[in-house]
């Protein structure tokens, strides 16, 4: 455990050593590892019907009708049979935001391939398959918007015709550039592109929903990272009181915000389960997602950037269109990606003149979902390869010219031009710390050498600041519907002298069954085998909006805490009473409340309020071993973390084909509750940062058709592609948290694809061949490098 | 993601098979199952009756004489890539089998069910191909032997007739001398191939084959870049088979151009430097 932090908890816990910074193995894995954990698609019930849906086989379309199969008519369910259901309606209170209405099953209109037509149930997947199959559905095509930028132009096709134009929002952020723009020795202009890409959780989407007659209420079990937002999206759209519906998060195969929005699935196979009395389920199968799940990541950047011949950075204009696809989705709605883009795009960097517009495009894709990182992978390849592009321009190493650019440690804290509030770190040092874990200077040298044979190497560095944990005035301010508070948490102690941990939060592979509980441990020093916690259920636990925004550690971390710490004084009161002390001479340690020489267990201690009151004074604490708290941290606006990614690569520049040699992560991380289940986030987030920069790309043809519908074909890196991570921590404990806690969770995943497109420039250099958008796929760098021998062979 | 309704027929005899081939109706034959698998998952693939050849043994023998190897259509690539069958031509075949996916795949995989697929971007479609290959096949008339050319006109198209199966392929036998290539680029371990070069050349019987696969359709054969490295003996530069390739098939892009020609670059300096 650090020094630092058993300095700021100053409590001893005698041999039990599971809290806050131990290095311990995750109490989940034991099922997860074992093949026993049961996810949606291992739930049975009796009289249980498997559903398969109809969807669009095109883009976009008019319905001009849709034909049930004779026989099986009472097997298929459409939007008429759905009358009663609200559509998903994400409001906004961003002004001139356009609202729309997305039908669990489509009606009047298909707006992209893979839209819910019509619902199929019965007892096998295969034989509802085969139901889907026999369903007529006619269709009248209308033009396809496959590019978000044809579809800004006048005369495009509409997407939803009431609106007049394509355009969910705009946004501008006017900074005044013209001093930037007359003084600057260095303009560099760039477009970039970042791909479409998919979340690909190990387990997809899954929902199965049942009428549980004994509590009258729907049951939904369903795959998700926020059962309680869950709830209230099912109850809005079947217009119930959320009374009448329980929503379990059964084990959850990985979310990445997937899992974070109202699916259209999710309303209507309870719908079905309501209106048929049958447990209805429908697991997504992996077309299903590379299909309809096509919805995250797609921005188009056009930047100039102005800075001194030095390379240091003047203003910035930049404009970033977002791909949003046909809806929005609730409750994160269509805008949050812009918004994000446009007010984290200058990121760690000290930047004084800032312009940006961002444009949020209505096209027929799949509706844009919050993806780990959310915009700020995109924001952060855009502008990594900017300040790589100034520094080639003036002749200096890009890591030079990076950290004099970036907020020093001296202006801390600091607020940024688009209002972030950084609360601390020295964002520099990430630099040097990369630097010396890739070693750069050494680098060098073998790249020389490396050209001289012919070998084409190349290093590049990437730094970011992630905002965790956002308050209420941010998501307020991002105008969401909903917006979160005050996480709560329940713990007590069971009449045995164990402990139970209740959050509405959610765990789907982030550790956090592990890490509530060292948070417990920290305060009630009981080993965390002793301690047992319960997430996801929103029947028995307290509510939470949920995990998402790398907010779990920081909010039901912080309200395990607080409970925990108030339970922790409720113990040493009533072991006062049993040690014939004072409550404040009695301490924990080891799962014992201790005075002086003597002490009693936490068995003892819960027997005697649960089974002996009568060993108890009559005037003890009603309120018993049970704590519930709410929390939130003392600022509101965010914590952030911050962390420099550094690559070294070998470009094979007759293939394309590019090999990440070395990857360094410096991260200043906050707090490390439990150091393994940190460097696990950061290798399966640089692992999809990789994807994003290297592989993962959906493809559509004119029509707007998917390509890309099977793993054959969106190309996932596996472990042999990634290459042996070098990971570097610091604590720089927040200010404004428990236990100086951040959030963690998505940053490794924005580094990469600024880090190994630079590091791929950095290499071909030599052949003044330049890359700027992701994935850098074989066929894209050998492009790059085909222009650049015209352009050359022209030269010459 | 679940296949249409069909039957599932285990013949114990070839020609048992065979009957069942010609029972009529939408009829598929069922080798290793790893492409048939996911296309009737897809639903790209609807019989109503599958034949399971997997087990047959009349299908997973490999018999040599002094001409040939004859490898059964139902060896998996994991018996070649362990030199389970005669080696026709030093190290080639087990060296190709090791590469084609992965080892799963490869222990159910079958040389005769990755013909009859016969995806443009396989591995063996291109490799017969090179070594002059011959397809048998069995039928209730006796069958035939078929050249790789024939046997594959176009991408996932085969020569087979309606209650045809391909038994065994038969490979000619290399000289000692003879040398070979194999080059394919994959974006990751374990995918179909960007591109395939394959280059044989046995001097001793003046056979020099040059062949491209995972371009469009059926492999790419090129006689003029095979006479112009048997002539020099030297790796022909990117233009040259650039130009090759140009006139094998002119639609294909600047960029897939190249990233052939660099595998076949890679195959011939594999094989003659």
């Amino acid at each position: 455990m650090p020094a630092s932090i058993s300095m700021i908890i100053g409590r001893h816990r005698g041999d039990v050593n599971t809290g806050i910074g131990a290095r311990i193995r995750r109490k989940e894995d034991r099922r997860l590892l074992n093949g026993q954990a049961k996810f949606v698609g291992d739930l049975r019930f009796p009289r249980q019907w498997e559903a398969a849906f109809v969807r669009s086989p095109v883009a976009h379309g008019r319905i001009v009708g849709i034909t049930k199969p004779e026989l099986l008519a009472h097997r298929v369910f459409t939007s008429d049979d759905l009358s009663d259901v609200l559509p998903i309606r994400a409001e906004s209170s961003l002004p001139t935001y356009k609202v729309s209405d997305q039908n669990p099953l489509a009606k009047d209109k298909v707006r992209f391939v893979g839209e819910c037509i019509a619902i199929c149930i019965a007892p096998t997947r295969a034989e509802a398959e085969d139901v889907a199959e026999s369903v007529g559905v006619d269709i009248e095509p209308l033009p396809p918007l496959v590019d978000a930028r044809a579809a800004m132009e006048t005369g495009a096709a509409l997407v939803h015709e009431s609106w007049g134009d394509n355009l969910f929002l705009t946004t501008e952020f006017d900074g005044d550039i013209e001093a930037a723009r007359a003084t600057a020795a260095i303009v560099v202009k760039r477009k970039y592109d970042t791909a479409r890409q998919c979340m690909v959780p190990m387990e997809g989407k899954g929902t199965l929903a049942m009428w549980d007659e004994r509590a009258d209420q729907l049951v939904v079990y369903t795959s998700t990272q926020v059962p309680h937002l869950i709830r209230t999206g099912i109850a809005q759209c079947l217009q119930m009181d959320q009374g009448r519906i329980r929503v379990i998060a059964p084990e959850v195969g990985g979310g990445f915000g997937y899992k974070c929005v109202l699916q259209p699935e999710e309303i209507t196979v309870s719908w079905v389960a309501k209106a048929t009395g049958r447990p209805i389920r429908w697991t997504e199968d992996r077309r299903e997602h590379l299909v309809a799940g096509a919805n995250t990541r797609q921005h188009h950047y056009t930047i100039t950037a102005y800075a001194d011949a030095r390379g240091r950075i003047l203003g910035l204009d930049a404009e970033i269109i977002v791909d949003v696809g046909a809806y929005s989705v609730w409750p994160f709605t269509a805008c949050l990606e812009a918004a994000q883009a446009g007010g984290n795009l200058p990121g760690p960097y000290a930047l004084d003149a800032y312009r940006c517009k961002t444009y949020s495009v209505a096209t027929n894709k799949p509706s844009f979902t919050p993806y780990r990182g959310v915009a700020r992978p995109g924001v952060c390849f855009a502008m990594e390869l900017t300040v790589d592009a100034i520094a080639r321009a003036a002749g200096r190493e890009p890591s030079t010219v990076r950290k004099e650019n970036l907020v020093a440690a001296d202006r801390m804290p600091y607020t940024n031009v688009t209002g972030k509030f950084y609360d601390s770190g020295d964002y520099r040092q990430g630099v040097v710390e990369a630097e010396k874990a890739i070693d750069l200077h050494g680098f060098r040298l073998r790249q020389k050498a490396a050209a001289a044979e012919g070998r084409f190497l190349g290093i590049g560095f990437s730094s970011f600041t992630e905002q965790s944990a956002h308050g209420t005035k941010v998501f307020s301010a991002w105008g969401l519907p909903l917006v979160p508070g005050y996480e709560q948490a329940m713990v007590k102690i069971t009449p045995s002298g164990s402990v139970e941990v209740r959050s509405g939060n959610h765990s789907f592979g982030q550790g956090l069954e592990t890490t509530l509980a060292q948070v417990a441990s920290e305060w009630l020093t009981v080993d965390t085998d002793r301690i047992t916690v319960t997430m996801g259920d929103t029947g028995v636990t307290p509510y939470s909006t949920g995990a998402y925004a790398s907010r779990g550690m920081v909010m039901a971390g912080g309200a395990v805490s607080k409970a925990a710490e108030v339970l922790a004084k409720r113990v040493r009161t009533h072991a006062a009473h049993l040690l014939q002390c004072r409550p404040e001479d009695v301490r924990l340690d080891g799962g014992r409340a201790v005075h002086r020489g003597g002490s009693v267990s936490f068995a003892e201690i819960a027997r005697a309020w649960y089974l002996r009151p009568d060993q108890l004074p009559d005037d003890v604490d009603t309120a018993g071993l049970e704590v519930t708290e709410g929390y939130r941290p003392d600022i509101d606006t965010g914590v952030f973390t911050y962390a420099t990614h550094a690559a070294v690569v070998e470009v094979d520049v007759q293939t394309g084909l590019v090999n990440v040699e070395d990857y360094a992560i410096f991260e200043d991380c906050g707090t490390r509750v439990n150091p393994m289940v940190l460097e696990g986030q950061a290798y399966g987030g640089a692992a999809q940062g990789i994807g994003t920069a290297l592989f993962e790309e959906v493809l559509y043809d004119c029509n707007g058709q998917p390509m890309t519908s099977t793993l054959a074909d969106y190309v996932l890196p596996g472990p042999i592609e990634l290459p042996r991570f070098q990971l570097r921590h610091k604590e720089t404990l927040s200010p404004y948290t428990r236990h100086g806690i951040k959030g963690i969770g998505e940053g490794a995943a924005i580094a990469p694809g600024g880090a190994i497109v630079n590091a791929i420039n950095d290499a071909l250099r030599p052949l003044g061949a330049e890359l700027t958008e992701i994935p850098a796929t074989p066929e894209k760098v050998l492009a790059a490098v085909m222009a650049a021998e015209r352009t050359q062979g022209v030269k010459e | 993601m679940k296949p249409v309704d069909f039957d599932h027929t285990v013949p114990e005899t070839l020609d048992a098979a065979i009957g069942a081939l010609e029972a009529g109706g939408e009829v598929r034959l069922l080798g290793g199952g790893q492409s048939l698998g996911p296309m009737l998952n897809l639903r790209l693939a609807r019989p109503a009756r599958l034949v399971d050849v997997g087990g047959l043994d009349d299908l997973r023998s490999a018999t040599a004489t002094d001409e040939h190897v004859e490898i059964g259509a139902g060896v998996t690539h994991a018996d070649i890539e362990d030199g389970a069958v005669p080696d026709p031509i030093p190290g080639m075949l087990p060296y190709v089998a090791s590469g084609i996916a992965y080892r799963a795949v490869r222990n159910r995989g079958t040389l005769g069910g990755s013909l009859c697929h016969a995806d443009p971007a396989a591995d063996w479609i291109s490799v017969m191909t090179a070594l002059d290959a011959r397809v048998v096949t069995a039928a209730s008339d006796g069958g035939r032997e078929i050249d790789m050319f024939t046997f594959m006109p176009g991408a996932y198209r085969t020569a087979l007739a309606p209650g045809e199966l391909v038994r065994a392929v038969r490979v000619p036998r290399f000289s000692e001398g003879a040398v070979w290539g194999y080059h394919k680029t994959c974006r990751k371990v374990g995918e179909f191939a960007i591109a395939i070069g394959v280059f044989v050349a046995d001097p001793a019987k003046a056979y020099c084959r040059v062949v491209f696969g995972a371009a469009a359709g059926a492999p790419l054969v090129s006689p003029t870049l095979a006479s112009l490295i048997a002539e020099t003996g030297q790796v022909p530069d990117l233009a040259a088979i650039e130009r090759g390739l140009d006139t094998l098939d002119p639609t294909l892009s600047e960029v897939k151009a190249r990233q052939l020609a660099v595998a076949l670059r890679r195959a011939v300096a594999g094989a003659i430097e």
